[in-house]
């Protein structure tokens, strides 16, 4: 008898033991697989912020020793920043920031999360492809951080890799092996992108609850759709022009050699083909989330919610033929300049559509100002600021003169880090809930914002000015031009607030993780939302859902006169009309 | 920009205009959302016991506000087209211009002038010594430009001109000067660990100094 019992209970702690590797390392299940995409993005968005940081100082004091980090990093360099040291902080943060963290936590841990749990489905269509999305991005972070402990260091071609800077190995340090493992780790995780953009998609058509239809879906589900076709149909198109640029470094072919007939601007065009596109694969999804978190903090129907839908997918369509706007100086037909022009100044139409949708949602609403919340709506407002100063970027003439200028370095982080970024925040502060079953703290969220959006502006709108002022992008030494010198005390402001703002996001990640053990137990729909998510448990079980969900209507019924309270879940009949 | 950098060439004018009503027109934009939106927080922050509108959209506004910024896109777009042109597309006659060879590799300009002939690629042609480009002022100047390795970019703030050089090809670029005086040419383009200090020297001085300047360069090159 005893005996038996003991056998038993070895086979118990047998299969518990297989299953706690089944169930968080090598899980199929989309919540796990969400999580750890969250988790692994934000290791490298701190990383990369820790990067943005040497970046900056460089910036404000040059070749200046810094205080232990300088013995620390750059010990073989007389503890100072070396001249190919700089170009290869200026790869690996945009590389690392883009590839590592804004696509990967928002189609990777957002869109794994919330798609089943949004449409009503028990997992995504593909489970093991899921899996193997996931390992594939693991690879790809290895490869990318051995390039930090390879001869000549790691790839310093900038994160765009121009050819012929990226193609032969002679012409900068980083452009050894760094470069070679840079390809190669993108390739991984252009991978990853290609297997959940095919799981997202399938997903989103077959696997969505009765009563589902195209349009009762949350925005968020909206965006990470058209997101997923942008992925998949523009990321063959970085994978083999990254192929092309490893033949060329490796086996001798000249695709992007002009010495042997090659031509540079191929990998111009092919990278930005994909790389284009890949802006709105990584602010489409911060758009969706921010839409469905207005409407829930207003209180009320998101407003001209089909002219929204349209909007994503007329930037989806309208972001493939725009590429050339990163080229009017790259020495193309300058006659080209005038049609990507023309189309550039077209795509800012559907986001000023939307922009003009969102205020008007607030008006007349009942405004909660929760974290999440004001996250948002600083989405909303830095969203602005991003789209307007791209517009004198799609000015040829104009672009002329700011052009690789500082105008260009402040109007994408006005997009990425004041769009995408704020948006992560308000999605990580609102799913958080379901996403662990325990709340953050309102409070500190709120200390964290307000600090982060003062000195994210004080960092970033000067670079408009450094733009004006003609300071090239990517050079270690601005001191090296008379013409900058009266911007030195700006840098040394910028590099100042970089450094606080940096220091604020350990608020973030405090509250993050204290919540996960000291958080207030999270009921089902604290914010009291619509979508289908908040009908489950929080976190919800194996399975999604207790029941499988049917939905009734759409998902912003928000104050409608319907209800006695001022939210109506999706899954809620309608009162039987008369007649019926 | 000309209240940073003062322009010296006949791009400054037209291409800081654009500037400035790009500047008008999206500040307008900037501060009429950023004001509604927040006018919108304080006015309908939460009241207890009262419910929002129910409502989620309309049409006539949707195309209002489609409409309207869809023009002014659209026009904003063909009103740049002729400053475009002019600056980058259309080079001027050859015959009344100073055609300069500027060739670039890592970390240098050179600046190649022809001789007595008028012609480049031929054997009078003069040689600047590195990072030191003079130009005629108030003359056209067209540049063939070329790289020896990597991409690098041409690109002097005063003159409102930048283009980037290719390996293996020419392109051509022009300006001309309204201004004498030094300026500062700096490479736009991540080229190498040493594009930082890829600096280059332009002088814009009366036709009589040119010429004087390259005669001095010419003998000293012999």
């Amino acid at each position: 008898m005893a005996q038996t019992q003991e056998i038993e209970h070895q086979e118990q702690a047998h299969t518990e033991d297989l299953s706690f590797i089944r169930r968080y390392i090598f899980s199929t299940d989309h919540k796990v697989i969400g999580r750890q995409f969250l988790f692994s993005s934000l290791f490298f968005f701190s990383f990369g912020g820790l990067i943005a940081m040497l970046i900056r100082t460089q910036l404000a004091w040059p070749w200046k020793e810094i205080p232990v980090i300088g013995r620390t990093l750059y010990s073989s360099t007389g503890n100072i920043l070396s001249p190919e040291g700089y170009p290869a902080l200026v790869t690996m943060h945009g590389t690392i920031m883009i590839f590592f963290f804004v696509i990967p936590i928002l189609s990777g841990a957002f869109g794994n999360f919330l798609i089943p749990l949004m449409i009503g489905a028990q997992d995504m269509a593909f489970p093991r492809l899921n899996m193997l999305s996931y390992w594939f991005m693991v690879p790809a972070f290895f490869i990318m951080l051995a390039g930090f402990f390879v001869e000549g260091g790691t790839a310093a071609a900038g994160w765009t890799s121009y050819a012929p800077l990226s193609a032969l190995p002679t012409m900068i340090p980083g452009s050894g092996i760094g470069q070679t493992l840079w390809i190669v780790s993108l390739v991984f995780v252009g991978a990853a992108s290609i297997m959940g953009a095919i799981n997202y998609i399938t997903t989103i058509v077959m696997l969505r609850a009765k009563g589902m239809t195209l349009f009762r879906m949350p925005m968020t589900i909206w965006a990470l759709f058209i997101t997923a076709i942008l992925v998949l149909l523009a990321t063959p198109v970085l994978t083999s022009v990254l192929l092309l640029l490893f033949f060329d470094r490796t086996i001798g072919t000249t695709f992007f050699l002009a010495s042997a007939g090659g031509n540079p601007l191929i990998w111009q065009h092919l990278f930005w083909f994909y790389s284009h596109p890949a802006v709105y694969i990584m602010i489409l999804p911060a758009m969706g989330m921010a839409s469905d978190i207005i409407s829930c903090f207003a209180r009320k129907p998101l407003f001209g919610y089909r002219p929204m839908v349209y909007s994503i997918i007329a930037i989806a369509v309208l972001g493939f033929i725009v590429w050339g706007h990163h080229m009017f100086q790259s020495g193309m037909n300058p006659i080209l300049g005038i049609s990507f022009m023309t189309s550039t100044m077209m795509v800012a139409l559907p986001s000023a559509i939307k922009t003009f949708n969102w205020l008007a949602t607030l008006w007349r609403g009942q405004i909660h100002l929760t974290a999440p919340m004001l996250n948002a709506l600083a989405f909303v407002s830095t969203f602005v600021i991003g789209g307007l100063s791209g517009i004198f970027a799609a000015a040829t003439p104009v672009d002329t003169y700011i052009h690789d200028t500082f105008w260009i370095v402040g109007h994408i982080h006005y997009v990425l880090f004041g769009g995408s970024l704020f948006g992560i925040f308000a999605g990580i502060q609102f799913w958080y809930p379901k996403m662990f079953g325990r709340m953050m703290s309102d409070f500190w969220g709120k200390v964290h914002f307000s600090l982060t959006f003062i000195t994210f502006n004080l960092v970033f709108f000067p670079m408009f000015l450094l733009g004006m002022y003609g300071m090239p992008r990517r050079i270690a030494d601005p001191s090296n031009y008379n013409f900058l010198a009266p911007v030195q005390g700006i840098n040394q402001f910028m590099t100042i607030c970089a450094y606080i703002l940096g220091l604020v996001q350990l608020i973030l990640i405090a509250n993050f993780f204290v919540s996960l053990v000291r958080g207030k137990r999270a009921v089902d729909n604290p914010w009291q939302a619509n979508t289908l998510e908040w009908t489950t448990s929080s976190p919800p079980p194996k399975e999604n859902f207790h029941t499988a969900p049917v939905v009734y209507r759409g998902p912003y019924d928000y104050s409608s006169p319907e209800a006695k309270e001022d939210w109506l879940s999706q899954t809620r009949e309608p009162a039987a009309a008369p007649g019926d | 920009m000309g209240g940073v950098i003062p322009g010296a060439s006949t791009f400054a004018g037209p291409i800081d205009s654009l500037f400035m009503i790009v500047l008008v027109i999206t500040g307008a934009a900037f501060i009429l959302v950023e004001g509604v939106l927040l006018y919108f927080l304080i006015r309908y922050r939460r009241r207890d016991g009262g419910k929002a509108e129910f409502t989620s959209g309309n049409r006539r506004i949707e195309l209002t506000w489609t409409i309207i910024p869809g023009i002014m896109l659209i026009g904003l777009a063909l009103y740049q087209y002729n400053t475009w042109l002019f600056t980058k597309v259309y080079l001027p006659d050859a015959s009344e211009a100073l055609t300069v060879g500027v060739i670039s590799h890592q970390f240098e300009w050179q600046a190649t002038y022809p001789g007595q002939d008028g012609k480049l690629d031929t054997q009078d042609d003069v040689t600047a010594p590195f990072n030191v480009l003079h130009f005629p002022v108030n003359k056209p100047v067209i540049i063939r430009l070329s790289s020896e390795d990597v991409i690098h970019s041409f690109f002097v703030p005063a003159l409102r001109v930048k283009q980037d050089a290719l390996p293996g090809r020419n392109v051509w670029l022009w300006f001309e000067g309204t201004q004498s005086g030094s300026f500062e040419l700096a490479c736009a383009e991540l080229c190498g660990l040493g594009h930082y200090r890829m600096r280059g020297q332009v002088t814009l001085e009366p036709q009589a100094d040119f010429d004087a300047w390259l005669a001095d360069i010419a003998a000293r090159g012999q």
